[in-house]
């Protein structure tokens, strides 16, 4: 059955998503990963936004965290302060597993969204961390997405805009920060992890078709692939729900 | 004036009351939803400069202020449109080619930000950002913090958790609080006195409200004086803290208003492209901004069938299978 990488992404992903799981959800890909788990695999898991929706019920697919979609039968519409607070507090904060994307990540899981270039005369100026940063310092696990390419999985990143392992084993305790940090990394050709001991990104997997090598060539930084194997494509059930109940007008595939 | 009885007033004269050049200002909202867009094309066509503005993830609202020359500096956490815009446009060029000077903080931080400055307090702890150069790098050079009255010495401040260790944190990060001279709101509902009563979420609005000096809030419906006293645990802000109200019907188009109209996507997409292109974007604010009089001059331009297209449907609250794309 034919697919799309982004398709494969954004299921790969899903895959990762459990009944038991809080999903905080950014813009776009990630709102449609949580959405499709909850159609395929894991109806109980909760979409929460940090515009303060909590348990949405989304008929549509968002365009944005603030979209009026994301307030349609929640369980509670708060604020900012409700929704950040709730993943600070370790009493639900380990509850939540959150989805990010960036521009730059380095072997640790940093994550760069505001500048490429010096911070004070960049060539290119992003959004900035929005709550990314709060998500990346609070929640004890999280997906992140990226495109693989050299550019972004970079040696040094341009601007530390969300924390991830920090410098190693011990960079959250040192710094301050709650342990845990990013779990997965996936991208357009593949799924990273983090090693137990060392922090650092290993190859997990590859997509069909894409051999470790060829990842490797798109990134400045070597990682193992010594643990590779093949991720299973999209099943044609997968893709059915994907494209016909989360995403029919492809806003975001 | 908080306590007046009545504050129903032009949105004319609000601005021309509450904004000066150079103030230090903050609009509520989120990205594409609520943002006071009416008060901001005001703002624009009052051709206010040197504005201090203060925002968390904003999006259409900042863009035009920044795109229209009203900003000399921002504080902010997310400059984005969703899918339209994933980045804001003119902010982004501003950034890079030095108009404006930018200050680096999260969502979370801004929100506090907003929230100590409403209660009164210099600053609040958090333990977001941590080990990031959110807290290494300062946009606002440390001789230009202290020279300014209006800023606090420092961006923020890593500290040990003073109660040794208490809840599991070894250390805080301190954010300083934000008083803006004003901050522009839109609501669902509001009365003469200014109780206002928002539906949806509330984002941080409710914060950046009670953080300012001044509050000018415009409304959907402009409500009679009882009738927000009922069922009052639904309002957020009681009339004490609020300046002036002005009755805008629309006056977030073109963002979204939970329960009245959805985002217009057809606008939202002509804009990306106008921004992109220096003498398209000057072309779009004398079309859509400088040449009207007023909101309804805005929506008149647009036509009645478009805002029809948008309107939000009684069960959901948005606009049920517009088109998007």
């Amino acid at each position: 059955m034919d697919y799309t990488l982004r398709e494969m992404m954004t299921l790969v992903a899903a895959r990762e998503i459990r009944n038991e799981d809080i999903v905080f959800c950014g813009t776009g890909i990630s709102m449609l990963a949580a959405m499709a788990a909850k159609n395929i695999h894991a109806p109980k898991c909760v979409m929460f936004f940090e515009t303060g929706a909590i348990d949405a019920k989304l008929e549509e697919i968002p365009l944005a965290v603030a979209d009026s979609r994301v307030m349609y039968h929640t369980s509670a519409n708060g604020g900012l302060l409700d929704a950040f607070a709730t993943m600070q507090n370790r009493i639900t904060g380990d509850l939540v597993i959150g989805i990010l994307g960036a521009a730059q990540i380095d072997k640790f899981g940093n994550l760069n969204s505001t500048v490429i270039g010096d911070y004070f005369s960049p060539t290119t100026r992003f959004s900035g961390s929005g709550g990314g940063c709060d998500v990346a310092s609070f929640v004890s696990r999280s997906i992140i997405f990226m495109q693989h390419e050299k550019r972004k999985f970079v040696q040094k990143l341009d601007y530390m805009t969300s924390p991830g392992h920090l410098d190693g084993p011990d960079g959250r305790a040192k710094a301050g920060l709650s342990a845990g940090g990013p779990q997965l990394v996936i991208t357009n050709m593949a799924m990273m992890r983090f090693d137990e001991d060392t922090k650092e990104m290993y190859l997990d997997g590859c997509y069909p078709g894409i051999s470790p090598a060829t990842v490797l060539e798109h990134m400045q930084f070597t990682v193992d692939i010594s643990r590779a194997r093949e991720i299973p494509p999209p099943a044609a059930h997968e893709l059915k729900i994907l494209r016909e109940k989360c995403d029919p007008q492809r806003l975001i595939l | 004036m908080k306590l007046a009885n009545d504050k129903v007033t032009s949105l004319k004269k609000a601005v021309t009351s509450f904004v000066r050049n150079g103030c230090h200002l903050s609009i509520g909202g989120f990205t594409i939803n609520r943002n006071p867009m009416a008060a901001v094309y005001e703002i624009i066509r009052q051709n206010i400069t040197g504005l201090h503005l203060y925002v968390h993830s904003n999006g259409q609202g900042v863009d035009e202020l920044i795109g229209a020359g009203c900003v000399a500096k921002i504080e902010i956490a997310y400059g984005g449109s969703g899918k339209f815009a994933a980045t804001c446009i003119r902010f982004k060029k501003a950034v890079q080619e030095g108009t404006i000077q930018v200050e680096d903080y999260s969502n979370y931080q801004m929100t506090l930000r907003f929230l100590a400055g409403a209660m009164g307090v210099p600053f609040l702890p958090t333990r977001s950002s941590l080990g990031t150069d959110i807290i290494a790098k300062w946009g606002f050079p440390a001789a230009m913090r202290c020279a300014e009255e209006k800023l606090p010495d420092q961006k923020l401040i890593v500290m040990d958790n003073p109660f040794n260790g208490w809840s599991g944190a070894d250390k805080v990060v301190l954010v300083p609080a934000i008083t803006p001279d004003v901050t522009f709101i839109h609501v669902q509902k509001a009365d003469r006195r200014g109780n206002c009563r928002m539906q949806g979420l509330t984002f941080a609005d409710v914060e950046q409200a009670k953080a300012a000096r001044h509050l000018v809030v415009t409304c959907e419906e402009l409500v009679d004086d009882d009738a927000l006293r009922k069922n009052s645990e639904q309002n957020q802000i009681p009339f004490i803290h609020v300046d002036a109200v002005v009755h805008i019907p629309y006056g977030a188009y073109p963002t979204a208003c939970y329960n009245h109209y959805d985002y217009d996507p057809v606008y939202l997409k002509a804009y990306a492209i106008a921004a992109k292109n220096d003498r398209l974007f000057k072309a779009y604010l004398d079309s859509h901004i400088l040449t009207l009089a007023d909101q309804q001059g805005l929506l008149d331009l647009v036509g009645s069938e478009r805002i029809e297209r948008i309107k939000a449907d009684p069960r959901t609250g948005y606009a049920a299978d517009l088109d998007r794309r």
